[in-house]
């Protein structure tokens, strides 16, 4: 509970938080919320030996309106997401994630560019992200460049941030008219954690078949994983209840979750398709 | 409302915490809050490995940093520095208890070095200098397999796991199971807990000047025995140890023992000459402070066709840990004594096995033995019915000790003072509308849905362990100071003491003040557990109070010039009877007693009680809870819970609730989703808030409280404690449920937590058993 010695930068651009980090290298990292970061450093899992601070870097929060894409700052605080009025009128399912993790301390101060760069494979934002085909804005000391999520999210707590990267921005599609998000979530009854959850986005045409369908499912993996059988078997199919479940039951098909403490296995497996399910109805149900 | 009502009536009042709006507004003095010139902070080196040989420690990188003022093993210690344990059973098996470990370490967390530095961050980087070399032994964690043939030892110097094996009792059990129509045979473990109080434990000791003194503040429940506990495990004199409890953030029986660190931090202080702060992390309270539960019982009751209960076996494997805290061996010995609960089965047979394993300690924690014994009658209770085709309620009702039999010694010699059981239950069923709920219970079932209802009828044995303090002093200017053994560590002492001296002396709240925490200030005196408040510090305050009044009105007599007789009390002070107009105030009593008093009086008006009722209260209740299982995930619902207590006569309702509310809150944590778990091997598993689930206030259900009075007749207020009672009744009620869900599954026992994935897999189990 008491962090290893460390030393302590306000960066005051996202230029100059790059140039920092190339000058200490692995030794420093990068502070945004500190609700990953520090509770890791009290338990001595990291000993950075600086601290970089983003939290004064002007102009890295906020949500808006980018021609199809909403964007979002890396620095906006989970309670930001939760109740945007951008983000639960035209993207409910994230708004949705945002509103279940952790508690209000957590989500007054955790951001949404900490979470996704922290990777942890329990994490809610990853999941919806994923299935909401969103992408990252990387910025380096030599340039930028923007990462769709399939090549963000690596591994356990690995992204594709190089070292002396800065994840400035997400950016997230707009979804057409008709379609709907969702994000359903069993949490750890210690942590609060996803031990599963589930993310939708469904575009309907106006006779109410199912167009297209993202499904993404959390706690599975290293990393969230799509449901491809799942997605498949509702393309083109009207979005009833009997189709919905049908197509869930897919959910975790090439999946090989580990057991834990709380949950085994199996229970995963089974219950990765009971809250795809629910996700997948919700966001059916959502105009 | 306010402390200045009218005194009358202030006894059965619900008056709000008087303590409160100090600590609501963060102004509470926790230990950790004092700070003091000079002081050195203290980290510890655990052992990482549950059993281990230490083959060599060095301390010389971290005696060589910054900042750094001592650093100590136990080898540097002498060998007396060592945490005093009471052989509280005959031939118990007591393990050497060196405050830092010598030689070998026998769980994770063990303390094997300590650093005292210029700040705790300089002394957990110094900690992390220090190189120790260990030899990994094997270790054993489960008590039911330590005490399994060629299981690792614990201990390597004893030939056994065992510490003790005691027995209780009474009538004949061999002639009852053989003269039995019916025998239910059950095995029910209770998961092992953590007590999780909000504040961890800490300790400030600071030397007085010249060694002449030593004064210590420290997150205890009873000051003046961890006074003589530091006094023996640090040879140092008891009496110029002066032990101050501040404000304490709950302890729940964990905060009782006088564990090593505090034995260390003393040793320190007096050893360097300035003060020494030990606040533990939260990862170190997980492996460091006792925990509770973890008792593995197996159990037969013998009952006529008819649902008569005749006969009564239990065998306990109780898990102690490691180390022995000074009580640890308690909550066996109290699942023990009421293991017949409410219930007249005349034969019994109850052993004890307490268990040495490579885990944390254990030891009481809210319920101490009380819920394990209920959890675990309670089960067999039902299941009986379930297997005599009889219904529960009529099976209680019938076996139920009958209030025209009390005082009534049970099947296991102890003696319960009074009750009213089947009224309780009454009341539990009416206030939960029973019949209703089970018609809708059948009414789900018939839908297929897992739906169930079940009831606990529980005793609640408060007070025992020895005597409690009281005195009670009428200051000159006439406010009253009342000093009591019984140190509050959140229980609300200032307030309901304060009712009860207030309405005795017929003066309001305000001119009365409880203090209690300081053993400068307060006579000897125990302390807070075991539900023994009201019943132990409440029954000294209130015979020192009958003593004041007496000799007062002595005084008043002489003031007034009356003769004692006509003397009656009056609001604020005393009258002549039938003339009330003659009258004395408590200040002028108060005057006299300090001023000119007749030849024969002596001066001076307080009073000190040293009370022992030489018998515990036993309050009981009746719990009712409906559970709805989700079949598909398995998840489960608590949808209502009613609570009926029976705690006596009544001081102040709303700490009542909220005592119940706060054990029920933890009885539902133990029922629902927390358990301390250990590898095989002894590696704690839930070593921390983000595995181990603790309930929170938002996952409480809605509470239907409830009560029956049945004054204590054997106690000057009539009261009988209540701070266990919620997690004594509210898990055994919720596995009843849970089981009366599952039963249309052919399911008959599933070990608490209820977690949805264990249900989960249960009810597959079960359906796959089903369709085969
Ligand atoms: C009690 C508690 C409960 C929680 N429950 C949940 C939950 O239910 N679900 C959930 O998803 N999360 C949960 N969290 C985690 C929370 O959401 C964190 O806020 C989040 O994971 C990290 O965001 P942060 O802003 O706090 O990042 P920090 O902790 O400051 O940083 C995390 C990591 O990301 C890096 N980083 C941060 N920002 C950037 C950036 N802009 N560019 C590059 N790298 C960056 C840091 O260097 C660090 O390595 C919980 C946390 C706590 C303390």
């Amino acid at each position: 509970m008491f962090p290893a010695n460390f030393g302590y930068v306000a960066a005051r651009s996202v230029e100059e938080a790059t140039e920092l980090l190339a000058k200490y290298g692995e030794e420093a990292k990068l502070l945004a919320g500190g609700h990953s970061l520090i509770p890791a450093m009290k338990l001595r899992l990291a000993s950075p030996r600086h601290l970089i601070d983003l939290g004064r870097v002007p102009g890295l929060s906020g949500i808006k309106v980018d021609g199809e894409t909403l964007s979002i700052g890396a620095l906006t605080v989970h309670a930001d997401v939760a109740s945007s009025d951008l983000a639960r009128h035209r993207l409910p399912g994230l708004a949705e994630a945002a509103s279940v993790i952790g508690d209000v301390q957590v989500r007054n101060r955790g951001t949404i560019g900490g979470s996704v760069a922290h990777a942890d494979p329990a994490a809610d934002f990853p999941v919806i992200l994923t299935a909401l085909d969103a992408s990252f804005v990387l910025q380096g000391r030599f340039g930028r460049r923007t990462v769709a999520a399939p090549d963000f999210f690596l591994d356990f707590y690995t992204t594709a941030l190089a070292p002396d990267e800065v994840l400035t921005e997400i950016r997230v599609p707009l979804p057409s008219s008709g379609s709907g998000t969702a994000y359903a979530k069993l949490p750890h009854p210690a942590s609060g954690y996803v031990v599963v959850s589930a993310a939708a986005l469904v575009v309907r045409d106006p006779s109410g078949r199912c167009v297209s369908a993202a499904v993404a499912i959390g706690g599975m993996g290293s990393r969230p994983q799509r449901a491809a059988a799942t997605e498949a078997s509702l393309h083109g199919q009207p979005l009833t209840p009997e189709v919905i479940a049908a197509a869930a039951a897919k959910a975790s098909e090439g999946t090989d979750p580990e057991s834990d403490l709380y949950a085994s296995a199996d229970y995963k497996r089974h219950i990765a398709t009971v809250y795809a399910r629910q996700a997948i109805e919700t966001a059916a149900s959502r105009k | 409302m306010t402390t200045q009502r009218a005194p009358s009536g202030l006894i059965g009042a619900s008056i709000r915490r008087v303590e409160d709006p100090l600590l609501v507004t963060g102004k509470g003095c926790y230990v950790d809050d004092i700070q003091l010139p000079g002081m050195l902070h203290i980290a510890f080196l655990r052992s990482p490995y549950p059993h281990a040989k230490i083959i060599s420690i060095d301390t010389a990188a971290a005696k060589a940093m910054p900042g750094v003022v001592a650093v100590l093993t136990g080898d540097d210690l002498s060998e007396h520095l060592k945490v005093p344990v009471p052989s509280i059973v005959r031939g118990m098996k007591i393990p050497p208890q060196p405050v830092l470990a010598r030689g070998a370490v026998h769980a994770a967390g063990a303390p094997v070095a300590v650093v005292a530095a210029e700040s705790r961050a300089l002394a957990e980087d110094a900690t992390s200098a220090i190189e120790v070399e260990y030899e990994s032994l094997p270790a054993v964690a489960d008590a039911e397999k330590a005490l399994e043939p060629g299981a690792p030892l614990a201990h390597e110097e004893f030939d056994s796991n065992v510490c003790y094996t005691v027995t209780k009792k009474g009538g004949d059990v061999d002639q009852a199971f053989a003269a039995a129509e019916h025998v239910v045979r059950m095995h029910i473990a209770s998961p092992r807990l953590v007590a999780m109080a909000l504040e961890p434990r800490g300790v400030l000791a600071s030397p007085e000047p010249m060694g002449q003194g030593l004064t210590v503040w420290l997150s205890t429940q009873g000051p003046h025995r961890a006074r003589a506990d530091l006094a023996t495990g640090l040879g140092f004199p008891e009496h110029k140890i002066r032990v101050i409890a501040p404000d304490i953030g709950g302890a729940f029986g964990s905060k009782g023992p006088l564990y090593r660190e505090y034995i260390v931090a003393a040793h320190l202080a007096l050893k360097l000459g300035r003060p020494v702060k030990w606040i533990s992390t939260r990862s170190e309270d997980f492996l460091t402070t006792n925990q509770g539960r973890d008792q593995a019982m197996t159990s037969e009751l013998a009952l006529k066709r008819d649902g008569t209960m005749i006969g009564l076996k239990v065998r306990v494997a109780a898990n102690l840990g490691a180390y022995l805290q000074s009580n640890t061996a308690g909550p066996p010995q109290r699942m023990m004594a009421m293991a017949p609960g409410c219930y007249q089965i005349r034969n019994c047979h109850v052993e004890v096995v307490a268990v040495f394993t490579n885990t944390v300690s254990t030891g009481p924690y809210r319920g101490a033995g009380r819920p394990e014994s209920v959890l675990n009658i309670e089960r067999l209770v039902d299941k009986a019915a379930a297997d005599l085709g009889i219904d529960r309620l009529e099976i209680r009702r019938k076996n139920f000790i009958r209030p025209e039999q009390f005082p009534y010694k049970t099947g296991v010699g102890v003696e319960y003072d009074s009750g009213d059981y089947g009224r309780s239950l009454d009341e539990a069923l009416r206030l939960s509308n029973y019949d209703e709920l089970i018609r809708q219970r059948d009414q789900a079932r018939k839908r297929g849905e897992l739906v169930g209802v079940g009831i606990s009828t529980f005793v609640e044995p408060s007070g025992g362990a020895g005597f409690e303090s009281g005195a009670v002093r009428v200051e000159r200017t006439g406010v009253i100071t009342v000093l009591t053994g019984s140190s509050s560590h959140g229980q609300g002492h200032e307030t309901a003491f304060a009712q009860v001296a207030a309405e005795k002396l017929r003066v309001s709240m305000d001119q009365v003040a409880i203090r209690h925490g300081d053993t400068l200030a307060v006579q000897q005196g125990v302390g807070t557990f075991g539900s023994r408040s009201a019943v132990m510090g409440g029954g000294a305050l209130a015979v020192a109070v009958d003593r004041i009044v007496e000799k007062a009105r002595r005084i008043a007599a002489h003031l007034l010039e009356a003769a004692p007789e006509d003397i009656v009390q009056a609001d604020g002070g005393f009258a002549v009877t039938g003339v009330p107009e003659k009258k004395v105030t408590w200040r002028q009593v108060a005057g006299a007693a300090y001023g000119r008093l007749p030849k024969g009086m002596e001066p001076g008006l307080q009073e000190t009680v040293f009370f022992d009722p030489k018998r515990e209260a036993w309050g009981f209740g009746a719990h009712v809870a409906l559970v709805r299982i989700d079949r598909e995930t398995g998840s489960p619902t608590l949808e209502k819970l009613v609570l009926v207590d029976d705690c006596g006569v009544i001081i102040n309702p709303m700490l009542v609730e909220g005592q119940v509310h706060g054990g029920v809150a933890q009885g539902l944590g133990e029922a629902f989703r927390e358990q301390m778990l250990y590898g095989d091997d002894g590696e704690a598993l839930t070593g921390s808030l983000m595995n181990y689930a603790v309930p929170r206030a938002s996952d409480m259900p809605p509470l239907v409280l409830g009560e029956t009075v049945t004054p204590n007749p054997f106690h000057p207020l009539g009261v009988k404690g209540v701070g266990e009672a919620g997690c004594n009744g509210a898990p055994p009620a919720v596995a009843n449920a849970v089981m009366d869900a599952l039963a249309p599954l052919g399911i008959d026992h599933i070990d608490m937590p209820y977690t949805a994935p264990k249900l989960w897999e249960a009810i597959r189990q079960a359906e796959s058993k089903k369709r085969s």
